[in-house]
């Protein structure tokens, strides 16, 4: 994701300037891009229609794969633009944004984390939900265990984990067995959704309740079962443009071919389910 | 070992200032040079600051309340008791370990060497992911454990330990080898010239004479291992009660509930501060 060229002009900037470094790393290791991007995107700012410069888009972890995509199809379609993904967790995306990170657009996993952002009034208008993703059972490849239903992962010889319930794909299984009325001791929370997908690509776990995106990304490595209370637990993503973008222009047109059927048929392929 | 010695040190510690009694490289005549005071009081900051921000930003009235839940309690104690017994583990192996590599020529000694400080500089994180390569349920070694004795190291609390151990051990072997290094053989040779075995030797003569090294690394390890996060995580998972230690609590606690992440980082650090203060004398010696 960082490129090294930034990474070295960033080490300079940092073994340059001292003491002030200190304070400008929280900044530096929150954002994707630095001021080496402006001298483009200032270029933007004059001609409304032209779209060039680098768009700094701030997106949850689990829109790694499709996002790199759409981003590829971008700079294709705009010449002379550069979209810089900063992927990780939409907490510390939101956090990044509000503590003055310099993106042009977020893309959160949850309209909780989004709201952090309109809240703190660094969004600019209303964030719009532009896809939606459902829980599956990701299992080993032939699934031996026969899993075909939630209920199959509170048998006691298997080794079911979930995400921890402080993370959004957490708070989802939590509902679904919840509606489903079951109760489920797992061997682990793990910290996020892709390490408990993990345990079971390592094939440490049995089962894991995770997205159906990520099912998806992990190919052959897993199987996916679908189960019906996962209609209860469907998690929006919503994406705004910034307040504070250093290429609104750019960025907004990015929003716009995510939302576009492009953008959408990549996201359905990687698993995603339209809104 | 000597208590004037360590008398000495730990007055050095509390006065701050010179002192009367001359030793090599021990102080500076004159006023401290700039350029080393000033990088000197930034690193100084650099290390402190952030300490000092968690007291400021610490929700004092809440406190009570915050770490009066089992959850807290049961981590705290789950990273006590996996702490201590990853100190255990390390000094069985680590104290032998370090006598090899002090002691015994050996081809490829250096290398070896080298090799056992890796887990110092590796990210945790992979030193987890080696962990499950090698002791996973389908690991180099964990399949035969998990076939041959019913035994799966990951999602347990034996698991935690390991990896606790794994991060840790260096710590001890490095800082005994460097007190075997700096003990005299003479006295194994001469333990060795009376009719006393090599291990009888270790055992009576070497061990006595290196223990403020073995504990000084032996503290070491136990602080990092109850700061292990990334080879834990990924290891052995979390689950409250099983392998759920406080730095994990606190990563998962910042998720939803800052508030309670610095509560929780709080007592890590009084208990930290608690138990390298206990031990201040014995580290200092050893120092």
């Amino acid at each position: 994701m960082i490129r090294s060229a930034r990474r070295t002009r960033r080490m300079l900037q940092v073994t340059g300037a001292g003491a002030a470094a200190l304070l400008a790393l929280s900044a530096c290791s929150s954002s994707g891009s630095d001021s080496g991007g402006k001298p483009e995107s200032s270029a933007a700012a004059g001609g409304a229609d032209k779209v060039s410069g680098t768009v700094n888009v701030f997106a949850a972890a689990s829109l790694t794969e499709s996002f790199t995509r759409i981003g590829e199809a971008f700079e294709k379609e705009h010449p002379g633009t550069k979209v810089v993904f900063n992927f990780g967790g939409s907490d510390s995306l939101a956090a990044g944004i509000t503590s003055g990170a310099p993106a042009d657009v977020f893309a959160s996993a949850s309209p909780k984390t989004m709201q952090v952002v309109t809240d703190a009034g660094d969004a600019a208008g209303t964030p719009a939900t532009f896809v939606r993703n459902q829980l599956e059972i990701a299992t080993l490849p032939g699934n031996p265990d026969r899993i075909s239903s939630l209920k199959d992962l509170t048998g006691d010889d298997l080794k079911v984990v979930l995400c921890d319930k402080a993370v959004p794909c957490g708070a989802a299984a939590q509902k679904a067995l919840t509606a489903a009325g079951l109760e489920l001791t797992p061997v682990s929370y793990e910290e996020d959704v892709k390490a408990a997908l993990n345990k079971v690509v390592l094939k440490e776990a049995d089962a894991a309740v995770v997205y159906r995106s990520d099912v998806k990304a992990a190919g052959e490595k897993v199987e996916g079962v679908e189960f019906p209370e996962s209609a209860e637990a469907v998690n929006d993503y919503p994406i705004t443009l910034l307040k504070d973008a250093p290429n609104g222009e750019a960025g907004k047109a990015f929003i716009a071919l995510v939302q576009s059927a492009a953008g959408q048929k990549v996201l359905t392929e990687a698993g995603f389910t339209a809104p | 070992m000597t208590s004037p010695r360590k008398a000495g040190a730990v007055a050095r510690l509390r006065t701050g200032g010179p002192r009367r009694r001359p030793r090599a490289g021990a102080q500076v005549r004159g006023g401290v040079p700039l350029p080393l005071l000033v990088p000197a009081l930034i690193g100084l900051a650099f290390l402190l600051v952030p300490l000092i921000a968690l007291l400021i930003r610490a929700p004092w009235p809440s406190m009570p309340e915050l770490l009066a839940s089992t959850a807290v309690w049961q981590a705290l104690r789950l990273s006590l008791v996996c702490a201590t017994a990853a100190t255990v583990v390390s000094m069985l192996f680590g104290v032998p370990l370090a006598w090899l590599l002090a002691r015994v020529e050996f081809p490829g000694r250096g290398l070896v060497r080298a090799l056992v400080t890796l887990p110092l500089v590796l990210p945790p994180v992979v030193g987890g992911v080696a962990l499950l390569m090698a002791l996973g349920r389908n690991g180099v070694v964990g399949q035969w454990l998990d076939s041959w004795f019913g035994i799966t190291l990951p999602f347990t609390t034996a698991g935690v330990v390991v990896a606790e151990a794994f991060v840790a051990m260096p710590f001890l072997v490095i800082s005994v080898e460097g007190t075997l290094r700096a003990a005299d053989p003479r006295f194994e040779e001469a333990a060795a010239t009376l009719g006393a075995s090599r291990f009888t030797a270790f055992r009576r003569v070497t061990l006595p004479l290196i223990a403020p090294g073995i504990a000084a690394g032996a503290v070491l390890a136990w602080a990092r291992a109850l700061g292990e996060f990334g080879a834990t995580i990924t290891f052995a998972g979390n689950f409250p009660g099983r392998t759920q230690t406080m730095p994990l609590a606190v990563y998962l606690a910042l998720q939803n509930d800052p508030e309670a992440a610095i509560a929780l980082s709080l007592v890590l650090l009084a208990v930290s501060i608690a138990v390298l203060a206990g031990l201040r004398d014995r580290w200092m010696t050893a120092s």
